[in-house]
């Protein structure tokens, strides 16, 4: 039995967003990267926004999204990926302008660019990867690991002591004046997946009416990072990322 | 009519962008240049030429800013002064990994560290050796008068489109604050999204129906295909090198010395041929108006006429060792500078050229 023997038009519920790429990703199975370059294609795909949208990648493990997204992207050095959209967005206008980064690039190095461009109310959307950890470079330490987390800088777990607090840097954003929409959201289930796809097409939708800088936060998995299955993982998570990071609009204007 | 107008060279330089039909200026105040974004917030070319100019949270966010503004293929530039100018050095490293035509203006200030506000020329090798990571050049003019600060706008902008490369215009204090006469180029319009499309094919823009993507990047992680990258951007300084050579000899003719000068000091050394001159002593000047690509065979040629050669910078001596390259031994070449925002008058310069050639001392 072949794949089209099952797969028919009348009984299909799914199948591959047209703009995302047929290839093989990099990503580790499991890594939450992969719903939710989905969910970007299709949204980009179902807003006709295709010929007008500009992605702005960064350092991290999404740095190669332009390999799996068929549209328009800039790699941006590590952090700096708004100051690269305030460009994109101020000099191309009637442009989807929206940049993805993980916890790394968004809230240590690139945090001066990520709150002024919040701050200027740049028309830009910003989908942020928390997954607690520095996945690319083999599990070290961010800004928003958990408190006794071991990770590869932390291997006795993180403590207050040396590394300071989990940085809740959306509910930071989500005083800025600039900024119309911070929400958090997670890809753990389908349920979860529904709203963060939700969360995303408001954040297009706010950048494109120049309602100033959205903020998808979604609270993701590194299994690898973590050293879990891809199940544990989503467990581990529920059961303490959401505590510290909780779900939820912390902010819709 | 030509119409002359008396302005400091950074005021030349906000003009002159605007004149040229720049898209987007992005910047942050530093003494000795805070005079191009000021000018530029006062000139409001927003309400006119439709050009962007914003004054970013940092000078890394500027020259970032200038990234995604040339991934687009617009016209884009930023100034600083050398603090400032360190800060930009990753996003200009990644501006010529990426084949992006950009301007960046330096108007150079005394180091290092936080050095002094008063001007220098201790960036020369941070600007024509590399600066930033990995092997690269920038194309580099270096303005004398606040005419070349105003010309150069064009033309570092013309050449960076030309070969898809960043450009900086290096000049130093000097030449930023001080008030000269100028004529401005003629107003040009900013070039339009299908001018973009069909002159930058390669633009980041949204893919606008042409049904492939554009991607802008640095990154290659297979080892190949990263040095045939290397292999290309070398194919186009060789082609630079070649073509783009720019300087201006005075008085070398039947120039028994040589004095090689950049910038402002070249006028300084000018003054001090004249002196020279009038005491009988047949020095000439060569002064480079792109520090890379270098006039190397200029003066390779002029070191086979003279008796000797002395570079003049405000710095510790850096110039100087391109000059040596070129002399290949042929003559002595010395070294004559002043640092930390202290400027050499005419008096001294003929001093240390007599200092350095015993057989001129009468």
């Amino acid at each position: 039995m072949k794949a089209e023997d099952i797969i028919k038009p009348e009984n299909k519920v799914y199948s591959r967003p047209r703009l995302l790429d047929e290839r093989n990703t990099h990503y580790c199975p499991g890594c939450s990267h992969g719903v939710v370059h989905r969910i970007i294609a299709e949204l980009i795909d179902d807003m006709g926004l295709e010929d007008t949208t500009i992605g702005v990648a960064p350092v991290g493990c999404a740095v190669f999204a332009y390999n799996y997204i068929d549209i328009d992207w800039v790699e941006a050095a590590h952090g700096r990926a708004p100051a690269v959209a305030t460009a994109l967005s101020r000099l191309n206008p009637g442009r989807l302008v929206f940049t993805y980064q993980g916890d790394g690039d968004l809230a240590a190095i690139g945090t001066a660019e990520t709150i002024h461009a919040a701050n200027r109310g740049e028309n830009i959307a910003i989908i942020f990867i928390n997954n607690a950890i520095y996945g690319m470079t083999g599990g070290q330490m961010a800004p928003t690991t958990l408190l006794g987390m071991k990770t590869a800088t932390s291997p006795y777990g993180r403590r207050v002591d040396l590394n300071g607090h989990p940085l809740r840097i959306s509910e930071l954003l989500a005083g800025l004046d600039g900024t119309c929409y911070i929400t958090r959201q997670a890809v753990h289930t389908p349920a979860a997946v529904r709203k963060t796809k939700a969360a995303i097409r408001k954040a297009f939708e706010n950048a494109l009416a120049g309602r100033g800088t959205s903020v998808v936060e979604v609270v993701s998995t590194c299994n690898s990072g973590w050293k879990m299955t891809p199940a544990q993982s989503n467990d581990w998570m529920a059961e303490h990322m959401f505590e510290r990071y909780p779900l939820g609009d912390l902010k819709n204007v | 009519m030509e119409e002359v107008k008396l302005m400091k060279g950074n005021e030349a330089i906000a003009h002159a962008a605007i004149r040229y039909g720049v898209d987007g200026y992005f910047g942050y105040p530093i003494t000795p240049q805070s005079e191009v974004l000021e000018t530029l917030e006062e000139l409001m070319p927003w309400e006119t030429t439709g050009m962007t100019v914003l004054q970013a949270e940092s000078e890394v966010a500027a020259i970032n800013m200038v990234y995604g503004g040339a991934a687009s293929g617009r016209a884009v530039m930023t100034s600083s002064s050398s603090p400032g100018v360190s800060l930009k050095q990753e996003g200009i490293s990644y501006l010529a990994a990426s084949e992006l035509p950009a301007l960046i203006v330096n108007v150079m200030r005394g180091g290092p560290g936080l050095g002094t506000i008063q001007p220098s020329q201790a960036d020369y090798f941070q600007a024509v050796k590399g600066g930033g990571h990995g092997d690269y050049h920038l194309i580099v003019l270096a303005p004398a008068t606040v005419q070349e600060m105003a010309d150069f706008v064009g033309l570092g902008l013309d050449l960076a489109f030309k070969y898809r490369t960043p450009a900086m215009i290096l000049a130093d204090g000097i030449v930023g604050q001080m008030m000269e006469k100028v004529v401005l180029p003629e107003q040009r319009p900013r070039r339009s999204d299908r001018e973009i499309a069909e002159q930058c094919p390669w633009a980041v823009t949204g893919k606008q129906g042409r049904g492939h993507r554009n991607v802008v990047t640095s990154l290659e992680l297979e080892s190949p295909k990263m040095e045939e990258n290397n292999h290309r951007f070398q194919r186009t300084y060789e082609q630079i090198r070649l073509n783009e050579v720019r300087y201006k000899e005075y008085y070398t003719d039947d120039a028994e010395y040589l004095i090689v000068a950049f910038g402002s000091v070249a006028r300084i050394c000018l003054k001090a041929i004249e002196d020279a001159r009038a005491a009988g002593i047949k020095v000439g000047l060569l002064r480079p108006i792109t520090l890379w690509p270098f006039p190397t065979e200029a003066i390779a040629e002029m070191s086979r006429r003279v008796k000797g050669i002395l570079t003049v910078e405000l710095n510790a001596g850096q110039m100087v060792e391109d000059v040596r390259l070129a002399a290949e031994g042929r003559v002595p070449v010395y070294h004559f500078g002043r640092m930390g925002g202290m400027i050499p008058n005419p008096t001294e310069v003929l001093d240390a050229l007599v200092a350095d050639f015993p057989t001129l001392k009468k």
